[in-house]
């Protein structure tokens, strides 16, 4: 499982909590969160391609 | 140059997000940047937890400014200072020279404020809104366990503070509020954060202000307005931001707490625009990241011949204290409702109802985050969707 930050405002998504609270259940991979998809905090899209994934 | 030419001035992340926007819609048209900085793309948001994430002013740095103007197909000025604006002659001129345009956009941010203060060292007090401005303050912050002074128990302050205190700093805040983030939170959840940072070492010198700043043998002492005293080795000065108006007032544009827009984010100039922290949208200035990333969409639309209206949603913000965490999403001003409070010992819930029963606002922290996204579906839209589109 891996972590992706989001280069804008530094949320972290996390593929092994996946957001329940949108739907995105536990253990989603980043490739299948579609690309509509928002950041939750910040708002970029997924398909601006603006997380990273974290080295630690 | 061309009337179709559009002329960004700002090279943050209103100015960048905009050039985004506008290149996924239209390839061709002409993009111009003038920046007085040096134009790198950088998370602003992540320099009041830069210490948390081991990155240096440096490490924030996600793309220079050389690969944002190929990225986005734009020519840019870096290290270019704004000097006027000629609404008539569609031209702004600079210290390199007048620059021509079609349309013009102001995405020139906000400045700290600076508060007056006695004593040989006020001009010594740090404040952070920019990467160069953290790379001063990192140059300048000793190794932990120093002592760090933090005028100024807001939000950024408060983030600051909570930042420092997880890298082994001794932290001291000051200000005049009865508690931390006074402007935007209910006293339950200014108290709980209160609590939960002195748990964690920080010290509250609340209900005054920095009056007097000297040198000292070592490091500063500043003088309260209570007449006592506190050594420190730094002080970071967080008391607010006023939106960079000046350039627009001079030009002769419509300017209140921010450069005054419609929703078409456009201002009293012909064909000036304003985005960002500087913006006075519809009568909100909202210096956050969300509202940039709409405000940067429509107006990408309307730049590019599809006029379209800011639509903002409900857009809590999120308040980076992972000591005791928090999002406020703050009723709109003057609106009828009460505030209902609950205070458990794993954080707060503040629900700020109509009179009916809605939900207008609210505020959670510590061990409520989770409900953030529920709650915000109950939300109204900060601005809603006009009923003519």
């Amino acid at each position: 499982m891996k972590k992706y930050q989001c280069i804008v405002c530094g949320f972290v998504y996390d593929e092994a909590n996946g957001l329940p609270d949108e739907g995105i259940v536990a253990g989603t991979p980043w490739v299948d969160i579609p690309d509509d998809w928002e950041c939750p905090e910040c708002g970029i899209s997924k398909s601006d391609f603006e997380m990273v994934e974290m080295v630690a | 140059m061309a009337m179709d030419d559009i002329l960004i001035l700002g090279s943050g992340l209103a100015g960048y997000t905009l050039a985004r926007e506008i290149r996924a819609i239209d390839t061709e048209i002409p993009l111009h940047m003038i920046t007085a900085d040096a134009g790198d793309f950088y998370s602003k948001p992540m320099l009041s937890n830069g210490l948390q994430q081991g990155k240096d002013a440096e490490g924030l740095i996600s793309a220079s400014a050389a690969l944002m103007a190929e990225r986005n197909r734009l020519t840019i000025d870096t290290g270019c200072r704004v000097t006027g604006i000629s609404d008539v002659q569609r031209k702004v001129i600079t210290e390199k020279g007048d620059h021509e345009y079609g349309s013009l956009v102001l995405a020139l941010g906000a400045h700290p404020i600076i508060p007056a203060m006695g004593g040989d060292a006020a001009d010594q007090r740090s404040t952070i809104n920019s990467l160069y401005d953290y790379a001063w303050f990192r140059q300048r912050l000793p190794a932990p366990p120093a002592h760090i002074a933090i005028i100024g128990p807001g939000l950024i302050g408060c983030e600051f503070a909570n930042d420092l205190l997880i890298a082994g700093y001794q932290v001291t805040l000051i200000g005049p509020d009865p508690y931390p983030i006074s402007t935007l939170l209910p006293e339950a959840t200014g108290k709980a954060l209160e609590q939960a940072m002195q748990k964690a070492g920080a010290q509250w010198r609340l209900q005054q202000t920095a009056a007097i700043m000297e040198q000292a043998d070592k490091g500063y002492r500043l003088t309260l307005t209570d007449a006592s005293t506190l050594s420190c080795d730094l002080v970071l000065s967080a008391v607010g931001l006023r939106p960079e108006i000046a350039l627009a007032a001079a030009a002769g544009l419509k300017v209140a707490r921010g450069v005054v827009t419609d929703r078409l984010l456009q201002s009293s100039g012909t064909a000036i625009y304003a985005l960002g922290d500087c913006a006075e949208v519809a009568g909100h200035n909202l210096p956050y990241v969300m509202p940039i990333m709409h405000a940067a969409r429509a107006l990408a639309k309307t730049l590019t011949g599809q006029p379209a209206e800011v639509v903002y949603p409900a857009m809590p913000v999120v308040i980076k204290t992972p000591l005791h965490p928090v999002v406020v999403a703050p009723p709109g001003s003057g609106v009828a409702g009460d505030w209902h409070i609950e205070q458990h010992d794993k954080g707060t819930r503040c629900l700020f109802q109509a009179p009916e029963g809605g939900l207008l606002g609210f505020v959670i922290s510590g061990g409520f985050m989770d409900e953030k996204q529920a709650l915000t579906r109950c939300l109204p839209p900060v601005l809603a969707a006009s009923v003519y589109t």
